[in-house]
């Protein structure tokens, strides 16, 4: 009997010490690592071959970087955080997706990486405690194929006056060119003026956050409420504007209307990328996009800028829009040393010589840090664009309003709505009551 | 022996009982201690009484997802039986071949939800491409779609479970009703079919809650597109507690009305056709 016991107590801490020892390897992970969640999928590459090498080559610190699927952040974050080896360095999108993760972000006041900040009034803040710092400044509008446009201005049967597309200042010429120029699609050898107007889940971030805070700017300014403020309902009095770039950009594509809902970013950044569309609505991050692509045919002296016309008055002065969405975090949850290493490959990525050379050939952003030099700015075509754009004589950016939107959800619904128009399913004043209501139940749950 | 079995009955239950505790109770007690919370991780959860329970009824999405999962899960559990016990019956008669068609028909079983949702998106999409639309632009594509995709998945599953049960009809039984002069018809109904009882109520019971469960093949297929209108309660849930922030409460408060909703209607079709089985 007693032996019974011993081989059967035996096997009971057999199985348990098994469950120490598997628990023991997992602690046994490199101690010196720093977990950097990315949020961007388009540059994944560079930060997993290139950046995450050479940082370890010159520290020993190993970098393991994690990218989360397109749109899908906010809830990969959520999963990750709750994790025993959760990310130590995190992006948030702004003041609203900050409030999310209050509870474990990090004071950067005494960080290096929130030192070289230029214009510290940048970072978002709690009281006195820094919590994020912005790390790209970013612009959108309207990217345009150069070659395809002078093409056009050169037919002799165009139908409008105008001969180059930098005199495109307001949406009725934009609409007269665009639809012109679908008139003349063989001829110019594209399938639609517009690359794809992507609709498939997870790919409406054009329309839902980019295209909406041109008419959601101009309502805050005549109501004058400031940016990154709060605003308890959205009138969309500008929807009309709203419209006609959106009708605009659907029946001037290189795909039928009821197609678009299988359509992705990727897809119309493709199309662009090879000559199939003159025009897509995106900003410089889609870079990469256009030249990384297999069989480009647009050469980087054609990739230019314009800004998104509304047709709203005024707009001839407008420029591009331009602002920011990407902050960076630590988490306050990590260990202290694993927060200093983050700070530590943070400050090396933006401020060492290695580390400026990814940030401006491979990430290609233009930051707000004092570490760069103006010849250290970004060289690909859409940041030079953006740039001169916000240098430009006369014309002042459209800044990202887009941070007051209440939720998530509200973009979401508001993007689905967008998307059933073109569908046929909801009209435009269905579209707007959707736009209008969904602001007022989410800003009455999230305030 | 009986003696010794129940003196270590409580040693030989622990790893057991452990794992059964800690893969399932306790994640289920947090699951409904959570509903009743506002927190973003587990950890740090503050108490709101039935606040999480009010706000699921904020919009229409949950009734949306459960009248639309209501739907689905009645049109898949009636085609998915009747074809699989159709098959069934075809592969039961003493016909050549019928081992590589039990093995055809039970292959797409297989396959995962979510690689079977982006195959039957490509194809449902190109079906649909002459008209110029695609599987997201009208919600009953999506439904269609969706019954047309559980059907191939599943049909093969049931049948094997039917054949299993026609074969264990003996011989005997089938042969006496013929020479009382049973047609096929009253063979059918009077013989196979209370026969096979407990092969349907496995099978109802197994369609009826995979259809109330199913999350890979929706999310894959259309992901609730066009508006949420083909979102089904599993993928509502999902996205509730990952998709809106300061909703993961909600999101868990859904999630114990799901269960409380599957288990009562998976536990009363238990009871109601184990009533309709018979001793042979």
């Amino acid at each position: 009997m007693k032996k019974h016991m011993l081989i059967a107590l035996l096997i009971v801490l057999m199985t348990m010490g098994s469950v120490v020892f598997a628990a023991g390897s997992q602690e046994a992970t490199p101690a010196k690592e720093v977990y950097f969640l990315n949020f961007k999928p388009e540059i994944a590459d560079v930060y997993e071959t290139k950046i995450a090498p050479a940082f370890e080559a010159e520290t020993g610190i190993k970098l393991k970087v994690v990218t989360a699927a397109s749109g899908t952040y906010a809830q990969t974050l959520k999963s990750e955080i709750a994790k025993s080896n959760p990310p130590v360095i995190f992006q948030t999108n702004g003041p609203v997706g900050l409030k999310d993760s209050m509870s474990y972000t990090a004071d950067l006041k005494n960080t290096k990486f929130y030192s070289i900040l230029s214009d510290k009034s940048m970072a978002l803040t709690d009281g006195d405690k820094v919590l994020a710092v912005p790390y790209a400044v970013e612009g959108y509008g309207i990217i345009y194929n150069d070659a395809i446009m002078k093409k056009y201005f050169a037919l002799p049967s165009k139908a409008v006056s105008i001969s180059s597309a930098d005199e495109i200042t307001n949406f009725a010429t934009l609409k007269a060119v665009v639809e012109d120029m679908t008139k003349h699609k063989t001829e110019l050898g594209i399938k639609g003026v517009f690359a794809s107007t992507s609709l498939a889940a997870g790919n409406q971030w054009r329309w839902q956050t980019h295209l909406v805070d041109v008419p959601l700017y101009y309502e805050m300014k005549d109501k004058g409420i400031p940016m990154g403020t709060k605003m308890a309902t959205f009138d969309f009095t500008y929807s009309d504007n709203m419209k006609n770039i959106w009708d605009l950009y659907l029946q001037n594509s290189t795909t039928a209307v009821g197609l678009l809902g299988s359509k992705s970013v990727d897809d119309s950044m493709a199309e662009f990328a090879l000559g199939q569309a003159a025009m897509v609505q995106n900003g410089n991050w889609g870079a990469s996009q256009i030249l990384g692509v297999k069989g480009n045919t647009v050469s980087d002296a054609d990739i230019k800028f314009m800004p998104i016309y509304t047709g709203i008055s005024g707009e001839e002065n407008a420029g591009l829009c331009i602002g920011t969405e990407n902050y960076l975090c630590i988490n306050s949850n990590a260990s202290a040393e694993q927060q200093a290493m983050a700070d530590q490959f943070l400050s090396w990525l933006f401020a060492s010589d290695t580390g400026k050379q990814f940030v401006k050939n491979d990430l290609m952003f233009i930051t707000p840090f004092n570490s760069f030099k103006d010849s250290e700015l970004p060289s690909d075509p859409l940041a030079k664009e953006v740039i001169r754009w916000m240098n430009k004589d006369g014309v002042s950016s459209v800044p990202w309003a887009f941070s007051i939107i209440p939720s998530e959800e509200w973009k979401n619904k508001f993007g689905a709505a967008l998307a059933q128009y073109s569908n046929n399913q909801l009209s435009w004043t269905e579209v707007k009551n959707v736009a209008v209501d969904a602001w007022k139940t989410e800003y009455a749950l999230t305030n | 022996m009986q003696k010794s079995i129940r003196k270590y009955f409580a040693l030989f239950a622990l790893p057991g009982l452990v794992a059964f505790a800690v893969a399932f109770l306790i994640p289920m007690v947090m699951g409904i201690v959570l509903s009743f919370a506002k927190f973003s991780t587990v950890t740090d959860a503050t108490f709101t009484g039935f606040d999480n329970y009010r706000k699921i009824f904020i919009d229409k999405e949950f009734i949306t997802a459960l009248w639309f999962t209501v739907r689905f899960t009645v049109v898949s559990v009636v085609s998915i039986n009747l074809g699989a016990f159709a098959l069934a019956m075809l592969l039961t008669r003493s016909i050549k071949g019928t081992n590589i068609f039990r093995t055809i028909f039970f292959m797409p079983n297989l396959i995962g939800g979510i690689v079977l949702g982006w195959i039957w998106q490509v194809i449902i999409n190109g079906v649909l491409l002459p008209k110029g639309v695609t599987i997201v632009s009208d919600p009953k594509y999506g439904f269609w779609g969706l019954v047309v995709l559980m059907n191939w998945q599943n049909i093969g599953y049931m049948m094997v479970i039917y054949i299993a049960g026609i074969q264990n009809i003996s011989h005997d039984l089938i042969e006496a009703a013929e020479i009382d002069g049973a047609g096929r018809w009253t063979l059918l109904k009077s013989v196979i079919i209370p026969s096979v009882m407990p092969s349907i109520t496995i099978c109802t019971f197994l369609t009826l809650t995979n259809g109330f469960k199913l999350f890979d093949q929706n999310l894959a297929l259309t992901a609730g597109d066009p508006g949420k209108q083909t979102e089904m309660l599993a993928l509502n849930i999902f996205n509730t507690f990952y998709g809106r922030t300061g909703f993961e409460g909600v999101g868990q408060a859904k999630a114990v009305l799901f269960t409380i909703i599957v288990a009562a209607i998976a536990l009363t079709q238990l009871r109601l056709t184990r009533s309709k089985e018979v001793e042979a």
